[in-house]
């Protein structure tokens, strides 16, 4: 393992990781240094994430570094210490201004909201807006925001579209599915070797072995195709299949992990569940497999120009 | 606690694969000797089919025994290069079985472990397409259990006799030469040992091959009894005793390559040609995912090889998942398809496609180890095992 990851490891595995990231300048990973991130390339920023998902440390690392420091950099506005949110804001039906945003990722508890309005890159100071609490099925944040009666502290034009940051977001999302896949698997492969029924670890039935490789092959292939997505992170194909991929994979993978782990894994105590629950939540946020598959079916391409595309070659 | 979790897995992680630069240029080769070709595309086009003139094409082109060196009459390229090559013209359902064998297997297998002579008879011939092979493993009593093998090398003068029945031999009845496992000294203690690899030139004195007829009657996989046959000296495959060493050395290359994801991939096509709806159009972008996926995995296990690593767990658990996407791929297109029966002698290219993918289906999770036994290598790997 090289620096990077044991860093990013030692960090996440701590209970409130946050200011230990921000220390060691991994919140801005990814982000341009003249910009005011720490550099590095998307690479770098993914292997944090993953480990941070790995652990599912409740940071909003992917909605910091991956969301809004794209719009920052995109709209050239400075990307602002502390920890960020982003969202593409849905437009007032009435006034022309920006009415909100649904289930903003982190919103009660991050600094600024960066947001996405037809052309144009705003923040806002979250403490002078209206957030209504809401959560994912592990408990993450999912604010309802409310904008029409706020000022933003900045704003500037910008290129990028919903449908890029809508990418961008599939494929931080499918990072973290593949780093909580990763802990459900090594969860399960701990547990079938320490469980022990009918006088052996369960670990040494066919049975559970069979599930065992099964569950490995899910999220082996889950991971080389995100990580190979990550290296392409601007091209639609290659992100669209890599979050479809990711999420038709939570499925299986969760369901396998609690089966190896039997009744004790359905518990609030077991720590499956903090890998499990964000494998549901994530493969549908940013777009599930079903709305992926639909992008790349109504592509005007033959399926064989899509599958070997650009990336690589 | 977590840093140590978070490395129990590595046995299963896979980089990424890249192409080198040029792949782009050499695929568009490819595509463009395909579109220029007459032939009938089918679903498992790499077992099911021969066309000795197409493979003789595709030597001549260069595209065959691309990574044996050039003083073998190979070409000295990448094996992504080769990649490349074959993703292709499986992906076009192109009649590549006649060569598959000795391309994929037998050339890197007699470049590693052959003489030179064996080097010089066999490796420029299968370059040029015009030589193919078969493999002699699996017998009656003798599937996943390889190392169980009964066919027996007695010692002759100046060689080798062969005594034993191989099955499921592939090609046989097309091929130049066929590689036999048997057991060349009684088994002892460890059940490996004791193992070599012969290569027996066809037709021979005392070799028979017999059609073992598939599902639809077709004619694929043989039975090839071989009493008595004499095998020269000068035609034992790497060392006395060490067939199980040799045997297992190749077989990441077999398991992971673009043949355990692509067997199906014809319907895929036609689906696409002909999906009006949108939920048929979604169905064919499922598809192109998984298959975007399972192929990154193949490159990336693909590059794995080529750096010199033995990626073995991982090659074994991209069959697996390859091999079911495979079989998944005809219940997906049955599903927009209705109306649409399997019928090989049908004029429509799908119902013709159907009738192929789902005769040979429940091969694909047989072939090149059972994927119950994939999955106990995985096991293993993953040291519940």
């Amino acid at each position: 393992m090289d620096l990077l990851d044991e860093t990013a490891h030692e960090i996440c595995a701590a209970a409130d990781p946050w200011p230990a990231l921000v220390a060691a300048g991994l919140t801005g990973i990814g982000v341009a240094e003249e910009a005011g991130g720490s550099g590095g390339d998307l690479a770098d920023a993914a292997a944090v994430l993953r480990i941070a998902a790995y652990h599912a440390a409740p940071v909003p690392l992917a909605e910091t570094a991956w969301l809004a420091g794209m719009l920052l950099a995109g709209a050239g506005l400075p990307f602002p210490g502390g920890a960020l949110t982003a969202a593409v804001a849905e437009p007032s039906p009435s006034a022309g201004a920006a009415a909100g945003s649904r289930r903003v990722p982190y919103a009660r508890s991050a600094e600024r909201l960066v947001v996405l309005e037809e052309g144009r890159v705003s923040v806002y100071d979250l403490a002078a807006v209206e957030i209504t609490p809401g959560a994912n099925l592990a408990g993450e944040p999912r604010d309802d925001v409310a904008l029409a009666s706020a000022r933003p502290e900045a704003t500037a034009p910008t290129e990028i579209t919903a449908a890029a940051f809508e990418r961008r977001g599939a494929l931080a999302r499918a990072v973290q599915l593949t780093g909580a896949a990763r802990r459900a698997l090594d969860l399960s492969v701990r547990y079938a070797g320490e469980r022990e029924q009918f006088g052996r670890p369960i670990g040494r039935f066919q049975a559970v072995q069979q599930q065992l490789a099964e569950l490995a092959g899910e999220v082996t292939v889950a991971d080389v195709a995100v990580r190979a997505a990550v290296r392409t992170p601007d091209d639609p194909v290659a992100v669209a299949a890599a979050k479809a991929a990711a999420s038709r994979a939570a499925g299986p993978i969760a369901a396998i992990a609690h089966q190896v782990h039997g009744a004790i894994g359905v518990t609030e105590e077991h720590s499956l569940r903090r890998a499990t629950l964000r494998l549901w939540s994530w493969r549908e946020e940013f777009g599930g497999e079903a709305a992926w598959a639909g992008v790349l079916g109504e592509m005007d391409a033959d399926p064989w120009t899509l599958v070997t595309g650009i990336t690589g070659d | 606690m977590s840093r140590g979790m978070a490395t129990t897995a590595t046995p299963t992680d896979l980089e990424p694969g890249v192409l080198p630069p040029g792949t782009a240029a050499l695929r568009e080769e490819v595509r463009a000797f395909l579109a220029a070709r007459d032939f009938t595309p089918r679903c498992d086009s790499w077992l099911t089919g021969a066309d000795p003139a197409f493979s003789r094409a595709l030597g001549e082109r260069g595209w065959l025994g691309m990574t044996l060196p050039p003083e073998y009459g190979g070409h000295g390229r990448s094996p992504l290069d080769r990649f490349v090559v074959i993703e292709e013209l499986l992906a076009a359902g192109a009649p590549v079985a006649a060569h598959w064998i000795a391309d994929r297997q037998m050339g890197p297998s007699i470049l590693a472990n052959g003489t030179g002579e064996q080097r010089r008879r066999f490796l420029p011939a299968i370059a040029r397409g015009e030589c193919f092979f078969a493999i002699g493993m699996s017998e009656p009593d003798s599937g996943s259990d390889l190392a169980s093998v009964r066919t027996r090398a007695e010692r002759a003068e100046g060689g080798w006799r062969l005594h034993g029945t191989k099955v499921w031999t592939s090609g046989a009845h097309l091929a130049h030469a066929i590689l036999v496992l048997a057991r060349s000294a009684p088994q002892g203690g460890d059940r490996h040992a004791g193992l070599s690899q012969f290569i027996v030139t066809l037709p021979a004195e005392g070799v028979t091959v017999r059609p073992i007829r598939g599902l639809s009657g077709d004619h694929h996989f043989n039975e090839v009894v071989l009493d008595g046959v004499l095998v020269p000296d000068g035609m034992v495959l790497g060392r006395i005793g060490d067939g199980w060493r040799q045997v297992t050395a190749e077989l990441a290359y077999e398991r992971s390559g673009p043949e355990r994801l692509l067997s199906t991939f014809l319907l895929v096509r036609l689906l696409r040609e002909r999906a009006a709806d949108p939920a048929a159009r979604r169905a064919v972008g499922r598809l192109t995912a998984r298959l975007w996926a399972l192929r990154q995995a193949s490159l990336a296990v693909a590059g794995a090889l080529a750096r010199g690593r033995a990626p073995d767990v991982q090659a074994a658990l991209v069959k697996d998942l390859g091999t079911r996407f495979e079989r998944e791929v005809i219940e997906v297109v049955r599903e927009h398809t209705p109306g649409v029966e399997p019928d090989a002698a049908s004029p429509d290219p799908l119902a013709r496609a159907l009738a192929e993918a789902v005769v040979q289906a429940p091969g694909f999770t047989l072939r090149g180890g059972t994927n119950e036994i994939l999955r106990g290598i995985v096991a293993r790997g993953l040291g519940v095992r």
